[in-house]
């Protein structure tokens, strides 16, 4: 049996956070990129600093899929903590490599699987010169050799994975070279290899980069245009603003003068943050900022100061687990609702919702361009999945293309206007024409509230203006209808259809071809942003059967498109639902689909379907 | 027949240039006084108009940013939240004069938390607190600079510990700390001219009785008692740039302090000793006052040389919302190499 799976395997690396245990697992990723074999990491950590369980699933497959598998296939235990359970987790037939010191009872005593004991903490000890502090973290290194003498991993990229994560540190490079070489040593001297497992170089990973969706919205940001960041720091969006100043230290920085072309300030909270936000965009800066749910509900307030008095604002949602605080370092798809109507009062705020590391990249841009071009925030949602884990993607285009800056008069222009109205619908989108401070034109200021105001920006508590404008507001907003993209259509006639939107998408493309291989062929509609693009209607309406897949408890999707279609289409669609913090795999989706569709048939067309799989919630 | 000749100023412009709209509050409010003295010190130190961002949050004395310089951009927030909204608007638009008001509930109550990180990054501002120590629009309740013991209207006394502004301004690395009294222009204007000419946030806790909720027997913020217990350190004169200071100050009773922008204020000694340049002096005063129930007002407390926020972010000359995309974004030869090391 040993070396009948090849390529197509999930290896799990149970640690200790606060071990280093991060840069081995990266240094697997990256070897097997090299290798040209299609990888998929997800990292699931504890919300701490140092000492509690990690998880770390790597995932390969030929054909490149990129969601979570939930079955683990070759383990690596390094973890006393969560061993037993670990253990038990492995599927039937696979690999176990483990500190050799934890003893193998309870859950732990299995033999279905083959077992692979190292005694990482005596090698580290006697066969590396280092101090005892770094050897904590070299330990680690040893099951990068272990592993890579087991499966296969080409010693060539492994070491260009390490040279990578040390790329500023030869000597740590070397030191953890070395480190890898003993666990290749160990395992060729005292292994006998019984799994079945193994890897060989491929073809698969040519003309793509790995990147988070963090960075590429940071990059997104800088190409757009972006001069003002604001944040607060929070799990999961902390990277993409660290991120964003490394950027721009990197390429806005004069070097003779050492003046900064952008400014990012870490605000006292997100009431701050989002303030700054508004006060930049107001005086004609783009500006950001980019937090995750609890930050989220601090910034209600001025969001609807923003949406009210019609201040550009770009404001990056990276999902975590809520409510509350929730699960701080897991992810979910749970605030959909509650940005795209978030504040008090009647508010409606256009929502991108990137599936792909390369549409966090282009969303990015194209919030600040529909944040001015509507003179209203907008929300980019993505979720820690997205947003902190390596995905393999095209390499991010440059940007040449113009900003769109929207209706903004400058004071030459003002002159060409006969008369001017901070909030008046001239060209009947329901979008008016602003100025900025600073316009050197005594027609050009007006006073900018929060309070109810008038075309001309006066106070005003008249019924029938007040009704005005917020009609006005609405048919604004009803606009981003069709200036966000369109959805992601797939279709072949068929009379069954999933929906997904966001990250969830990945675990889609495995799902629709598991149903595939069972008799249920699928079409797929991707939603891409709200309020809802005419082709999603227009698509349900073409199929029986709609599946909304997402990452919430109470299909919030879902909800939001029987709230706005006819009773008649809303009677067709179902939802499917995940949402323990981990991300979406694809049996997620594939196994409540099939029974749905089992569910359809005529009893005697369910006996030919073969099933052994039971819906999960 | 004889023509009025209007007075013009450094631009040509005059006072009736920096009026606003027609004010909504009450007749014989402080706060009225004080847009008076905003006018009055805008207009004689020349301020351009267009450059100029009134920034207020929410209250009575916020509504007062419309009152003043029509001709100016301004921006009635939300509640406690004007610091935030100018700190963006001065990081965007470095050029822009930005000009808050605020009240004590909105400093001091809901908005202290913004307040105090104003102040920590020093954002080149002006600061008024128009501090009437009760909430107007929700007819009366105390506010956070309420004194322990002031009597409201009806009801029982206030039973908390007043925030004073000031104080905490100081212990907060405030670079510019006054307290002045709205019926008081002679000493406010030159406050206020100073506070323009500072580089930094510039912070004017400026004593104005509310007429309706808080001007009766009892209360420490009436009119009756401000007058009273007004307890003034010095008496300020602001002198312009490039204006020579003709007045002879006799040595030993005047401190000249020269600000940011070559101009200078001069502070004429009244009472006890006090060294503006001291925060501990400062901080002593005012503790001092508090126990004795009297309020100091003039320059309390002045470091023209404390960067201001756009200095320590070493921002260029030319304005974030001026520059163009072109210098925002990473050259092609970059951006190839960034994605390169990405594979």
């Amino acid at each position: 049996m040993t070396g009948d799976v090849l390529n197509d395997f999930c290896i799990q690396a149970a640690t200790v956070n606060g071990s280093g245990s991060q840069s081995s697992n990266l240094v697997i990723t990256k070897a097997l990129f090299h290798m040209g074999i299609p990888v998929a990491a997800k990292n699931v950590f504890p919300s701490n600093i140092e000492g509690q369980p990690t998880w770390y699933d790597i995932r390969v497959t030929p054909q490149g899929y990129q969601a979570r598998k939930r079955t683990v296939d070759i383990l690596i235990a390094m973890s006393p903590a969560t061993w037993e359970r670990d253990a038990a987790n492995v599927r039937p037939g696979g690999a176990v490599i483990h500190e050799a010191a934890l003893p193998r009872f309870g859950a732990a005593d299995r033999d279905d699987v083959s077992w692979y004991p190292v005694p990482f903490a005596r090698l580290a000890r006697e066969k590396l010169e280092a101090k005892p502090d770094l050897r904590k973290y070299l330990q680690n290194m040893i099951y990068v050799g272990v592993l890579a003498e087991l499966i296969g991993l080409d010693p060539v990229a492994v070491e260009q994975g390490v040279r990578d994560q040390f790329r500023t540190k030869p000597k740590a490079a070397d030191l953890n070279l070395a480190a890898v070489q003993i666990g290749v040593d160990y395992t060729r001297d005292n292994l006998v290899k019984t799994d079945p497992f193994r890897l060989a170089p491929m073809d698969g990973t040519r003309g793509t980069v790995l990147l988070d969706g963090n960075r590429a919205a940071a990059l997104g940001s800088l190409m757009a245009g972006c001069t003002v960041l604001a944040w607060y720091p929070i799990t999961p969006s902390s990277s993409l603003c660290e991120a964003f100043i490394g950027y721009a230290e990197r390429y806005r920085v004069d070097a003779a003068t050492g003046e900064r072309r952008f400014a990012a300030i870490q605000a006292e909270d997100e009431l701050a943050a989002i303030g700054i936000v508004l006060g930049a965009q107001w005086a004609g800066a783009r500006a950001m900022t980019a937090t995750s749910g609890p930050g989220i509900s601090l910034m209600a307030e001025l969001t609807g100061l923003g949406y009210y008095a019609e201040i550009p604002a770009v404001i990056f949602d990276i999902q975590r687990v809520g409510p509350s605080t929730g699960l701080p370092t897991r992810t979910m798809q749970g605030d959909l609702s509650f940005v795209h109507t978030l504040s008090h009062g009647d508010t409606r705020h256009p929502v991108l919702l990137p599936g792909t590391v390369i549409e966090v990249y282009e969303d990015a841009q194209l919030a600040f361009d529909v944040a001015d071009r509507l003179q209203t925030p907008v929300f980019v949602l993505s979720d820690l999945d997205l947003g902190m884990n390596l995905w393999m993607t095209a390499p991010l285009p440059y940007t040449e293309r113009a900003v769109d800056r929207g209706k903004v008069l400058d004071a030459e222009a003002l002159e060409q206007v006969a008369e001017w109205g901070r909030y008046r619908d001239v060209d009947g989108d329901g979008i008016p024409y602003r100025t900025l401070p600073g316009t050197a034109n005594p027609r050009a200021a007006y006073f900018t509230r929060g309070s109810g105001h008038d075309e001309h920006a006066l106070y005003t508590e008249d019924p029938d203006v007040y009704q005005a404008n917020v009609e006005r507001l609405r048919r604004k907003i009803e606009g981003a209808r069709t200036l966000l993209p369109a959805p992601l259509i797939e279709e072949a006639g068929n009379r069954v259809a999933i929906c997904a939107y966001g990250s969830t998408h990945h675990a889609v493309v495995e799902a629709r071809h598991q149903l595939a291989e069972h008799g249920v062929e699928t079409d797929y509609l991707r939603i891409r942003g709200l309020p809802l693009h005419p082709a999603v209607a227009e698509f349900i309406t073409r199929h029986d059967r709609v599946y909304v897949a997402e990452q919430n408890r109470d299909g919030q999707m879902e909800a939001l498109l029987r709230q706005e279609l006819p009773g008649e289409l809303a009677d067709r669609l179902r939802s499917v639902r995940h949402f323990n913090g981990v991300p979406i795999d694809a049996e997620a989706i594939s196994d409540p689909v099939l029974a749905g569709e089992l569910a359809q048939r005529e009893p005697a067309d369910q006996q030919t379907v073969e099933t052994d799989r039971v819906p999960v919630g | 027949m004889a023509v009025a000749i209007e007075k013009l100023n450094r631009l040509g412009l005059t006072r009736d240039d920096y009026k606003g709209a027609h004010t909504t509050l009450c007749a014989g409010c402080g706060h009225n006084s004080i847009t008076n003295h905003i006018v009055k010190a805008l207009y004689e130190s020349g301020i351009e108009p267009h450059l100029l961002a009134k920034m207020s949050g929410i209250g009575c004395s916020s509504k007062a940013a419309a009152y003043f310089v029509e001709h100016a951009h301004g921006f009635n927030g939300a509640h406690g939240r004007m610091p935030s909204l100018a700190t963006g608007a001065k990081l965007a638009n470095r050029d822009l004069a930005v000009f808050g008001v605020s009240g004590d509930g909105d400093t001091a109550s809901i908005g202290l938390g913004q307040y105090c990180h104003m102040i920590r990054r020093n954002v080149d501002m002006t600061y008024v607190i128009e501090d009437n120590g009760v909430y107007g629009l929700t007819k009366g309740q105390f506010s956070a600079t309420a004194d322990l013991g002031s009597r409201p209207k009806r009801g029982p006394a206030n039973l908390y510990e007043q925030i004073d502004v000031c104080a905490l301004g100081i212990e907060l690395g405030a670079s510019f700390v006054a307290r002045s009294f709205s019926g008081d222009g002679k000493q406010l204007v030159p406050l206020l001219q100073a506070a323009f000419a500072h580089r930094g946030t510039a912070v004017l806790d400026v004593i104005s009785p509310c007429v309706t909720f808080n001007d009766h027997e009892g209360s420490t913020k009436s009119y009756a008692y401000v007058k009273d217990h007004d307890a003034p350190v010095n008496t300020p004169d602001y002198i312009a740039p490039q204006e020579e200071i003709t007045v002879d100050y006799e040595p030993g009773t005047a401190q000249d302090v020269e600000l940011h922008d070559g101009s200078h204020i001069v502070l004429r000694k009244i009472g006890p000793d006090h060294d503006a340049r001291d925060p501990i002096a400062a901080m002593r005063i005012l503790f001092e006052a508090r126990h004795s129930r009297e309020i100091v007002t003039g320059l309390l407390y002045v470091n023209p040389e404390s960067d201001d926020l756009c200095t320590r972010e070493s921002l260029p000359a030319r304005p974030l919302a001026q520059l163009p995309v072109e210098e925002l974004r990473p050259s092609r030869e970059q951006w190839d190499a960034l994605m390169a090391g990405l594979a």
